[in-house]
């Protein structure tokens, strides 16, 4: 994605792509399909192990990263495990680390961030949708769903926005607590989980919330912008993976006695998915650059990314599957494995339609 | 060499003596859009390039032996945000900076770039490009108009045509045939030719939009010096392979050497035209107006992500030349949705309006009137997705029917237009 990586980060990419590929190939992400988790926890702790969840995490939490922006270390591996349709609960964990590594309590910090550097615990994020929190005691039952929620079934704690009686606050809810209801449901992609978690009269004592009582927006703001990163890095890294295999392909296919890639009409065809497909480079690593820099526009371009990338891959996608010919459409090809992470990851973390209204509203304000 | 080092400005401090130096001395931004062909807007140009060259910021990347600073593009990025606030002379950054002097740079005689590049910096040259011609113009190298070889003279016949402002312009690059005997690619000459002199008509040409910017120019036993070829004899395909790529970067947006905001330069925020014209026509609260104007801005702003990528990706090695293509498709697409986009914001006020009125659904009608011109223009989007398909991806070459055959013995067409 970016052209101008230090050496230490191409040493990161390159380690991270052959642990990928000689550790979960597409065979194993196959055979991970009827899998509860999508995959499996060793797995997990190796790729902890190279940095996949320290990045965003404090160095004084156990954390690193490698560069003076984590964020920008971990889009290569979001990009990397986009290029082999990787599983893994990457962006939920990460969201919810360096939300704890910004906002957590010290106790917070201490209980979930060696466990989560170390791979051992997953967290998940329940998203941007607050469900209603009432004042119980010191604390606050809180009532309401939240779906889908990305490894919700997976996690042993959940990161949820709440309303409270002073706007928006952030709790951190452990899996196993009472009322909570989390089912998993179903999706498109083979190894991604993802569940309705429900909220009735769940119990967050004073210790849950995580920073200031209603104070929690500018946060929950910050928290989408880093998983859009993050998803639309591995959007990136799926369409162009899967570009590189379909103009090898009709390079290598010959019709009436000449190869498919010397048709003009299919020529054309990719020299605009080259166009599309570098434009979504570029504004995926716009994005990630804004919001590593927190700069103040940093909302604004991450919602023109997922509006610009989301459609766009699914379209680049579709049309390699037309140049494959039939074989685009069978199960045997990998092709569908890409297309269905794309168009899942096109669909969650707001879609490119609650994106440009996002857009729409910093031009001409809320719709009335 | 670590001396020259040291003594280069940092861009932050160039940024910062930019600043202070723009708001003494450049007028502020009026917001009126001048026809690009109007003399007097042109004298204006020619005045506030005098200045910013007066003024030492003129010719950021050129080099300092021909009147520029010699700095790097970062430090040309740094003006140019700098500058939107100001008027500045938009015209000349493309084509005579970006496309002309670029070119110059690149294969001119020490001579040559003497004699114009400072002359350039400083305003009083502007430059258009002969290419295309009659009787077609993606195939470049077939050209026709002649330069026959007279001692230290070529004589100069035919007809040049889709110049911009050459009628307000001061000299050309013309891309000439001076030898028929061999395929066409290798018996092609660039020649450097004063516009104004006699031999050479200009004829201005009317555009659907009423622009009279573009030209045909018609060459009538013009003598050129051989001193004015640039490059090599019989090479010149070699010069406008180059100058293609300069231009290609340059109406994309990617040029180096463009100074101040132009084509693909836009400031992302300050597009917000079509917001306006959706709140003007009361449709701002429309969900499907809000979609489509957020589309708008979204290809705008990664149109500027684009060209970043792509401009550094060049400069550093990674992209090869003909990626400019991308951000020249890319711009003329864009142009073409947007096109669309505003017939749908505006909705019939684009096409129907009260007499003696300009409304903004207006300006968005009669623009897009012109949405393909920008396709057409610098190599067709069809030309640019050979280019993308071939020479960045690698896919195979198109077949053509006068590879190695000498210039005489292709067939040629028998559509051209005639002096009028």
């Amino acid at each position: 994605m970016e052209f101008e990586l230090t050496d230490d980060q191409e040493f990161f990419q390159q380690t991270t792509r052959k642990f990928l590929a000689a550790e979960c190939p597409i065979t194993a992400v196959r055979s991970l399909e009827d899998d509860p988790a999508g995959y499996s926890a060793a797995y997990w702790m190796r790729g902890a192990e190279l940095g996949w969840t320290s990045m965003l995490v404090p160095e004084a939490d156990g954390g690193g990263s490698l560069s003076e922006h984590g964020l920008l270390d971990l889009v290569l591996v979001a990009e990397e495990m986009g290029r082999l349709v990787s599983p893994g609960p990457l962006v939920p964990t990460n969201v919810v680390a360096s939300a704890l590594g910004e906002s957590g309590s010290a106790e917070q910090r201490a209980a979930l961030l060696p466990g989560i550097v170390a791979g051992e615990l997953v967290a998940a994020w329940c998203g941007t949708d607050p469900v209603e929190a009432v004042r119980q005691g010191e604390g606050f039952a809180l009532t309401g769903v939240a779906a889908p929620v990305e490894a919700g079934a997976q996690a042993q704690h959940l990161l949820v926005a709440a309303r409270t009686a002073n706007g928006l606050t952030q709790m951190l809810v452990p899996a196993d607590s009472p009322g909570l209801a989390i089912t998993p449901m179903g999706n498109l992609d083979l190894v991604r989980r993802f569940a309705e978690v429900r909220f009735d009269g769940v119990l967050v004592p004073k210790t849950g919330v995580v920073g200031e009582e209603g104070g929690a927006a500018d946060d929950i703001e910050r928290q989408l912008q880093v998983a859009v990163v993050l998803q639309c890095a591995e959007t990136v890294g799926v369409v162009e993976r899967i570009f590189e295999v379909t103009l090898e392909y009709v390079g290598d296919r010959y019709s009436f006695g000449r190869p498919l890639s010397s048709y003009q009409a299919l020529k054309h065809r990719f020299a605009d998915m080259k166009m599309w497909l570098e434009a979504c480079h570029a504004t995926a690593t716009a994005a990630a650059r804004a919001v590593a820099d927190r700069a103040a526009n940093a909302g604004e371009i991450v919602s023109a990314t997922k509006a610009y990338i989301g459609p766009h891959a699914t379209d680049i996608i579709q049309d390699c599957v037309q140049m494959h010919g039939g074989i685009g459409v069978t199960w045997e090809h990998d092709i569908h494995l890409y297309l269905r992470r794309a168009t899942v990851n096109r669909g969650t973390y707001g879609t490119p339609a609650e994106h440009r209204e996002r857009i729409a509203t910093m031009l001409m304000g809320a719709q009335p | 060499m670590s001396e020259s080092v040291e003594s280069v400005e940092s861009v932050e401090s160039f940024r910062l003596r930019a600043r202070a130096w723009l708001a003494e001395n450049m007028p502020p931004l009026s917001g009126e859009v001048a026809e690009p062909g109007d003399l007097g807007r042109r004298e204006v140009e020619r005045a506030l390039q005098r200045r910013l060259s007066d003024g030492g910021f003129a010719g950021i990347c050129f080099p300092a032996d021909y009147g520029g600073l010699g700095l790097s593009p970062d430090h040309q990025r740094a003006f140019t945000e700098e500058s939107v606030p100001y008027d500045m002379p938009f015209s000349l950054s493309v084509p005579t900076l970006s496309i002309l002097a670029a070119t110059l740079v690149d294969f001119g005689t020490h001579e040559q770039k003497l004699r114009h590049l400072p002359a350039i910096l400083r305003g009083e040259e502007l430059w258009v490009q002969f290419l295309s011609e009659p009787s077609g113009g993606s195939d470049l190298a077939g050209c026709l108009t002649r330069a026959d070889r007279d001692g230290d003279l070529f004589i100069l016949n035919g007809s040049k045509i889709w110049s911009s402002a050459a009628f307000a312009s001061d000299y050309a690059m013309c891309l000439t045939r001076t030898n028929w005997d061999v395929p066409k690619h290798r018996g092609l000459t660039m020649l450097i030719v004063k516009i104004h002199q006699p031999g050479i008509q200009v004829d201005q040409i009317r555009q659907v939009n009423g622009s009279m910017e573009f030209c045909q120019e018609f060459f009538d036993d013009v003598p050129i010096p051989a001193s004015d070829v640039v490059g090599e004899v019989d090479d010149g395909w070699t010069v406008a392979s180059r100058l293609l790529v300069h231009e290609r970067s340059a109406v994309g947006g990617g040029s180096p050497y463009t100074s101040g905001r132009s084509m693909g330069h836009d400031q992302p925020s300050a597009d917000r035209s079509l917001a306006r014209l959706a709140e003007a026509a009361g449709r701002s609260g429309d969900a499907h107006v809000r979609q489509l104007v957020a589309e708008a801005h979204v290809q705008q702003l990664v149109s500027g992500h684009l060209i970043e990528r792509v401009t550094r990706g060049m400069a550093s090695g990674k992209m090869m030349p003909p990626s400019g293509s991308i951000l020249k498709l890319f711009r003329a697409t864009l142009v073409i949705r947007q096109a669309e986009i505003g017939l749908e914001v505006a909705g019939c006020d684009s096409a129907i309006w009260p007499k003696e009125t300009t409304p903004p659904g207006r300006v968005v009608g009669e623009a897009s009137l012109w949405r393909q011109a920008l396709s057409l223009g610098g190599g067709s989007n069809e030309i640019q997705r050979n280019i993308i398909s071939e020479r960045v991806l690698g896919m195979p070459r198109e077949y053509a029917a006068d590879r190695d055959v000498a210039y005489r013995d292709v067939r040629k067409g028998t559509t051209s237009t005639t002096r009028s």
